[in-house]
């Protein structure tokens, strides 16, 4: 089950990949954003099981319950700043 | 016999990542690339941390981890509507198909 967890690490980490290019080349600002969102919710996956790899489960959950908190206020705070702001559309 | 249903709850989670990551790198503009986000990255999530939760079993930790579950539930898709509502008030165009390309 450990070998299964690693390669579901890994695999969610290539998709880490995918979402980096539509920050990258995202035609307007709100790809951009989305796709840093879409990166923040598989870390947090990705954070839960480096726990399980390293039986560390109690620690690292407490690590991606903030980290969820922290993307979801970076988001919105996000959404609000570009809202109505001229050239990013 | 419970590690089977976990892997198969992590299975169904990662091809919804897989899913929801093609639809951002694929899907014509942002609002089409904010519905592939905002449904099947929540639904992956939720299943890789059922699984998750089913295989450590009935301990804090696993409360924790349905915590995390609700977390995501209640702010992914609310951060998408939001996300969506900025450019919809920013004046981004929805993208139509080509007049010479009806489908």
């Amino acid at each position: 089950m450990s070998t299964f967890f690693l390669a579901l690490a890994v695999f969610i980490t290539l998709l880490f990949a995918a979402s980096l290019y539509r920050v990258l080349r995202g035609p307007t600002v709100f790809d951009r954003t989305i796709g840093a969102g879409l990166i923040g919710t598989n870390a947090i996956l990705v954070l839960v099981l480096i726990g399980f790899l390293y039986e560390r489960v109690d620690m690292f959950v407490d690590l991606a319950l903030a980290y969820g908190m922290l993307n979801f206020i970076g988001i919105v705070a996000l959404a609000k700043y570009f809202e109505r702001k001229e050239g990013n559309a | 016999m419970i590690a089977v249903i976990a892997a198969i709850f992590l299975f169904g989670g990662a091809v919804f990542l897989l899913v929801s990551c093609v639809g951002l790198l694929r899907l014509p503009d942002f609002y089409t690339r904010a519905h592939a986000v905002g449904k099947a990255e929540t639904l992956g999530s939720m299943l890789v941390l059922i699984g998750l939760a089913l295989y450590n079993g009935l301990t804090l930790s696993s409360a924790k981890l349905l915590l995390i579950l609700v977390i995501i539930a209640v702010t992914n898709p609310t951060a998408t509507h939001a996300l969506t509502r900025a450019a919809m008030r920013s004046g981004l165009k929805i993208w139509r198909a080509k007049e010479s390309n009806p489908a």
